[in-house]
């Protein structure tokens, strides 16, 4: 797991550290199963509160990324995971909602808009 | 989750000086940052807790210990990181082995001779012959030998420089570790606290302003800017403290207020910010 904090980005760091395990988890990076520094390792590492570590851990937890074994540490759930699977639905709902919005904004019909989705998606998959 | 220390409603009166109804509870297994400026009664509340000078009211728990009748099993595990060292300048190194080792039930001498070792301490040396940062050192290397639950730091850092003061950070940061050993640390020097500790408590003027996790400390006050003109009798009436200048004014506000002025710039601020208008604001500068 790799951590980098700014102190001058203005962003809290609970949430820079909760994006950067995110988007480990999300890139693969971060594998199921893997286990996660203990909350007082982390703040140790970091320089930082406890607390801190601790609302990190907590929220990541309610979003489904990963789970507290009580006793033994906390451990990243992989795609597999039910809650993780909701999350990324939720993802996906509000970007499509946004897109719609704007498609409507640059006044197109639903029918470009699916159009539109078709190519990014055989883009994606010569990738 | 029990407490290391709990602290309700103590007072202690001086001429001249009054400290007034300070509660707080540090939770076990964290650090908490006690500040406030010069006179605001920070080493008055540390040594009440340490049972070194009388309470006019209020109690004080240790470890869930009543501080008075339970004097010498906190003592037993509490170390204590002092501006002013509590060793005799004559004594070496060694000696303070030999000393500790009748005052302290569980003092450890292996542990001790470790701790100067890894701190980079001539046992033969005298105190007197210490540099600040050496002495600090030493107490904590006191601290450690006898296995202490709770470390109560005043103003260990004023005087130090960079390097020493990040060493005492990272040595704070592993005594938490197991989550059973507390840090009580009142300092000045806001900036070692910004991030490591868990907890704040502020006073000032004898008086507790804010007491309770440091995040909702930071957030729960906002610096505020704005032009001369901005500068209107409402929001004076809102400000707890500001500067007047000829471009404009800056101060402290409470974050609910904040919103109530959106011309204002508003950012959030930093811990030194908070104590320098607090104090101007309660001392009428």
């Amino acid at each position: 797991m790799k951590i980098t904090l700014s102190n001058f980005s203005g962003i809290p760091i609970y949430e820079q550290i909760k994006e950067q395990i995110k988007s480990q988890i999300l890139s693969g990076e971060l594998k199921e199963g893997d286990k996660l520094p203990s909350l007082r390792e982390l703040a140790r590492d970091l320089r930082i509160s406890v607390l801190t570590t601790t609302r990190v851990y907590t929220e990541l937890e309610k979003e489904g990324f990963i789970t507290n074994i009580q006793g033994r540490g906390c451990y990243v759930l992989g795609e597999g995971s039910e809650l993780l699977k909701e999350h990324m639905l939720r993802e996906m709902e509000r970007n499509l909602s946004d897109a719609l919005k704007a498609a409507k904004i640059a006044g197109l019909n639903i029918s470009e808009v699916h159009q539109a989705l078709d190519l990014m998606n055989e883009d994606k998959q010569d990738e | 989750m029990s407490d290391a220390i709990n602290v309700k409603n103590i007072s202690k009166i001086y001429p001249g000086f009054e400290l007034k109804d300070i509660s707080f509870n540090l939770p076990k297994g964290y650090i908490m940052g006690f500040i406030g400026p010069n006179g605001a009664g920070k080493t008055t509340t540390i040594k009440l807790i340490l049972n070194m000078i009388q309470r006019a009211g209020g109690t004080i728990e240790v470890f869930g210990l009543d501080n008075i009748a339970y004097d010498a099993e906190i003592k037993e595990h509490t170390g204590v990181v002092f501006d002013n060292h509590y060793f005799l300048d004559e004594w070496t190194l060694n000696d303070i082995n030999r000393v500790m080792a009748l005052f302290f039930s569980n003092w450890q001498s292996s542990i001790y001779r470790e701790k100067l070792e890894q701190y980079q301490l001539n046992p033969a040396k005298k105190v007197k012959e210490l540099s600040k940062g050496m002495r600090l050192k030493l107490m904590l290397a006191v601290a450690f030998s006898h296995d202490a639950k709770l470390l109560i730091l005043d103003e260990p850092t004023s005087g130090l420089d960079p390097v020493a003061r990040d060493e005492l950070l990272e040595t704070l940061a592993k005594f938490i570790q197991d989550g059973e050993r507390s840090v009580l640390f009142s300092t000045h020097i806001t900036s070692d606290l910004e991030k490591i500790a868990d907890y704040i408590t502020f006073i000032n003027n004898g008086r507790l302003i804010f007491t309770g996790i440091k995040d909702e400390f930071i957030d729960s006050f906002r610096l505020v800017k704005g032009g001369k003109e901005d500068l209107t009798p409402d929001v004076k009436a809102h400000l707890i403290g500001y500067r007047e200048y000829d471009s404009g004014f800056e101060g402290i506000m409470y974050t609910e207020y904040a919103t109530l002025f959106p011309n204002l710039l508003a950012e959030k601020s930093s811990i030194d910010n908070i104590i320098v208008f607090t104090y101007k604001g309660t001392n009428g500068l």
